[in-house]
């Protein structure tokens, strides 16, 4: 009989309150066939971490492993002592955390890090390590494999920085790898990248992993078993084709169709333009001519009428959040207009008057950071109240009542402070403080990308309702293509500040699309197996993007020679679709159908 | 009244062991300072023993100094010396410091630059200079002592609190504060302030330490408080001879320093916010 290299049984975790302990990790078992890929998937919460830093003997302040045994080979990892810890970790069991960005240390150059488990170990010369790095990042597609080691964790991109950060988790030939959320934090060009480079290195180092997330297109990608957890306890695990395929329980089918946003029922009948903005130009710097000496934003456009809702994609970098930052006026444009309702708006937000200042509300994408924690929920209610609509006293408090309500939050939060609530709490709590000042436009930026996707989910579908019911405009800004074109009446396309495609919701869901909005499209992974092998490579053409010429073509696939390189891009429009490029919807539906082929 | 006394009650009750601790020992030296004179069994100048540096007795509980006076009697004039203009003083170089650090933090731009390097000139002068001139410009008095210690203290708060705030002027809560239209002076005390008290506070309890340490520096130039009164910190220095001796006229006086800035650090340690206690 074989044995499972990776075992699993009864692993109970518990932490220390002040009422007692609690139990966080409540009798998990699996096991892991040698060289295979294990996903362990659930809400934030679901104690998914815990678990996978218990097979590194590892607990965090203030928990221990209170049962249960943990085995890999022929190793007790839950009986091993401080030098027996020592001598595994980083050696036969290694760490990809889900920031590599905070995992590096910004002030050594990359290689020292990288190798630096082999020489802690005493594995290898320093001479041998660095060969054996330099393999690693031609092995995980790296750019430049013999010199990026020379540089620092701030010169290289997000998506490279992930790929050293596995290549010093690989470095070892660890039999065991810990991938914790990987790839959460990149855009989903860069993910479809990484992903291979995480699958292609795993296979040819043959170490069993365990993948940590919450994405499910991904873990479909990634593993060939998958755990589903909840609150601690695992309620679903098996192999990942029938898991996906078939899930048994309530829960992971929750999980499952909150991955897969659904389109709702068209807006309402719009009413007239609320919000309309007129070849905005902003960034950063000294404004020269109109022109900011960083620009971020370049030449946006759009209108947008009464209970409708526009959504904004790009990756990061885009110049998303800094279009939200100008319409509310916090990042003054250098030249350009936002007008609300017919009157234009003042640049500055000193400028602005109180009652301009309640129609247009940002809700932040960080509620963490967005409420302010010396204050009660009730208090950070209250403010806009008083201060937009005059409320006081019990009159607010009733008001306060009413928005809990409609967020769908209990009352009895007023009385707490931001630290004490959840995630999709605070995210509620964030939402109705916009919602106090009863705005014309309420800007969401990234208001979900924070949260896991039961929650997101529902935040999202509160929002979608919300502007039914009380016919405010969102402006929806967001890097998940199929979260905006689930839920928004236009899509606005940014690449490098410049839209590249804006089209409504009947025409962007047709097609044709603008090269780029294609590669967004493409990259987001489809929950079934086999999705990532299909995947063409994407080798970015080496091209130079100057100054007039299309923002896209250093990395366009389709680029024609002589005429992307050298004429101005053409504004074209159809309808209510208009696209940047100097194809034509035929040549660009010949384009997509032929990469779909 | 009653309530006040409740709520104080309740305040007490919640704190730690170490803060209950610091809350006794602040609380102790607060009605030295208060009632320290009427309870006094001597004058504070007056020559009472025939020896000096004597130890313990019925008639001189805390011994007798260099010059043969009451060591108790001196500790409860002086403790209001040190208790007041001590405590004054680091209140005031706080206050003054935040005040300027706030307005700097969210003005910013040239503002934030003047006064920031007027800051920086006033760190470069040396404070025994600075008390030096001052005293001999204007003649020593309480006035001037409650002062000296609070410039000379402003810039190192001012600079704490400029890095706090521009920590706090960054975040979203802030941001979304600016776009309500708030004014500067809400989103100062109503935004920032509340999230950098504790820091502040510790800051507060450190900068109270050096001064108690600058006013008997001051005294020991004869600028300080004058004889035959006494702060703390003096009665330490002049008894110094009696160190020797092993003599309660330079003991008594140093526990009382150290119980009174050990409690006030304990008492300010302990006012964590409530979801910091765990």
């Amino acid at each position: 009989m074989t044995q499972a290299h990776v075992e699993v049984s009864g692993l109970t975790i518990a932490v220390r309150t002040p009422s007692g302990e609690r139990t966080i990790v409540d009798d998990v078992s699996f096991a892991i066939p040698r060289g295979q890929v294990l996903a362990l998937i659930g809400e934030s919460g679901s104690g998914k971490t815990t678990i996978a830093l218990s097979l590194l003997g590892h607990t965090r302040f203030g928990a221990r492993i209170a049962g249960g045994t943990i085995r890999v080979g022929d190793t007790r990892v839950d009986q091993l002592d401080r030098t027996g810890l020592a001598a595994l970790r980083g050696r036969r069991v290694s760490y990809v955390a889900q920031s590599a960005a905070a995992a590096f240390n910004p002030s050594r150059p990359i290689m020292a890090q990288v190798i630096e488990p082999l020489l802690v170990h005493g594995l290898a010369t320093r001479a041998e390590a660095e060969a054996r790095a330099t393999d690693l990042f031609r092995a995980l597609a790296l750019p430049a494999p013999e010199t990026i080691g020379r540089r620092y964790p701030h010169q290289v991109s997000g998506g490279q920085l992930q790929r050293l950060m596995a290549a010093m988790a690989l470095i070892t030939g660890p039999e065991l790898v810990i991938l914790d959320e990987p790839t959460t934090a990149l855009d989903v060009t860069t993910q479809v990248d990484v992903l291979r480079a995480f699958k292609n290195a795993l296979a040819q180092a043959g170490a069993t992993a365990i993948y940590v997330s919450h994405d499910l297109a991904v873990v479909a990608q990634m593993a060939d078993h998958i755990a589903v957890l909840n609150g601690g306890k695992l309620i679903e695990d098996g192999p990942a084709a029938d898991v996906l395929a078939a899930p048994q329980t309530d829960y992971a089918r929750t999980l499952f169709a909150a991955a897969r946003p659904k389109a709702d029922a068209a807006s309402p009948a719009p009413g007239d333009v609320v919000l309309a903005a007129s070849n905005l130009v902003a960034g950063y710097g000294k404004v020269k001519g109109g022109v900011p000496a960083i620009p971020v934003v370049n030449d946006v456009s759009f209108t947008l009428r009464r209970g409708e809702a526009l959504g904004v994609i790009g990756e990061s970098g885009s110049g998303k959040s800094t279009l939200a930052r100008v319409v509310a006026g916090l990042l003054p444009a250098a030249s350009g207009q936002v007008a609300l309702s017919g009157e234009v708006l003042p640049a500055a937000l000193e400028k602005r008057s109180r009652e301009q200042l309640r129609q247009v509300q940002l809700v932040f994408q960080n509620a963490d950071t967005a409420l302010n924690p010396a204050q009660r929920v009730g208090e950070i209610l209250a403010r806009p109240l008083r201060l937009f609509h005059g409320l006081d006293g019990a009159a607010a408090e009733a008001r306060v009542t009413e928005l809990l309500n409609l967020t769908q939050l209990p009352r009895e939060l007023a009385g707490r402070r931001s630290t004490e609530l959840s995630g999709g709490q605070k995210q509620r709590v964030n939402l109705a403080r916009a919602l106090a000042a009863e705005p014309e436009v309420l800007i969401c930026d990234e208001v979900t990308s924070a949260l896991d996707t039961v929650v997101g989910a529902a935040i999202l579908k509160l929002i979608d309702e919300l502007r039914q019911r009380l016919g405010f405009a969102t402006v929806f800004i967001s890097h998940d293509i199929s979260t905006v074109r689930a839920f928004c009446d236009h899509v606005l396309v940014l690449y490098g500040g410049t839209a590249v495609e804006q089209a409504d919701r009947a025409r962007f869901a047709a097609g044709p699309h603008h090269p780029y909005t294609r590669l967004l499209l493409d990259s987001v992974p489809a929950m079934e197996r086999g999705w990532l092998e299909r995947q063409p490579p994407r080798e970015a053409a080496l091209r130079e993007g100057a100054e007039g010429l299309c923002r896209f073509l250093p990395r366009c696939s389709v680029a024609i020679a002589g005429t992307c390189d050298r004429l101005p891009v053409p504004l074209r429009r159809e309808g209510a679709h208009d696209w940047l490029c100097h194809y034509e919807t035929s040549a660009l539906a010949a384009q997509s159908g032929e990469r779909v082929a | 009244m009653s309530a006040a006394l409740s709520r104080f009650g309740a305040f007490a009750r919640a704190l730690p062991l170490s803060g209950k601790i610091g809350l006794g020992l602040v609380l102790f030296w607060l009605i030295a300072a208060l009632f320290g004179p009427f309870i006094a069994p001597y004058s504070v100048g007056a020559f009472v023993d025939q020896d000096v540096f004597s130890d313990a007795s019925r008639r001189f509980w805390l011994g007798s100094d260099y010059l043969g006076r009451d060591v108790l009697s001196r500790l409860l004039w002086g403790a209001r010396y040190t208790v007041f203009l001590g405590l004054g003083s680091a209140l005031l170089a706080s206050f003054m410091g935040t005040a300027l650090a706030l307005t700097a933090a969210i003005r910013g731009g040239w503002i934030d630059e003047v006064l920031s390097r007027t800051m920086d000139t006033l760190i470069s002068i040396p404070s025994k200079i600075l008390a030096l001139v001052l005293v001999a410009a204007f003649g020593s008095s309480l006035t001037l002592l409650l002062l000296i210690p609070a410039i000379t203290y402003t810039p190192g708060n001012f600079r704490i609190s400029r890095a706090l705030a521009m920590n706090l002027v960054g975040l979203d809560f802030v941001s979304v504060a600016r776009t309500r239209g708030e004014s500067a002076r809400w989103i100062a005390t109503r935004e920032i302030l509340p999230n950098m008290i504790h820091p502040w506070l510790a800051d507060l309890g450190l900068r109270f330490v050096f001064i108690v340490l600058l006013l008997s520096g001051l005294s020991f130039l004869g600028l300080g408080v004058q004889p035959p009164h006494a702060d703390l910190g003096s009665l330490v220095r002049e008894n110094v001879s009696g160190l020797t001796y092993g003599a309660l006229a330079i003991i008594a006086p140093a526990i009382a320093i150290a119980t009174l800035t050990v409690g006030a650090n304990l008492l300010i340690d302990a006012l964590k916010p409530v979801d910091d206690r765990g």
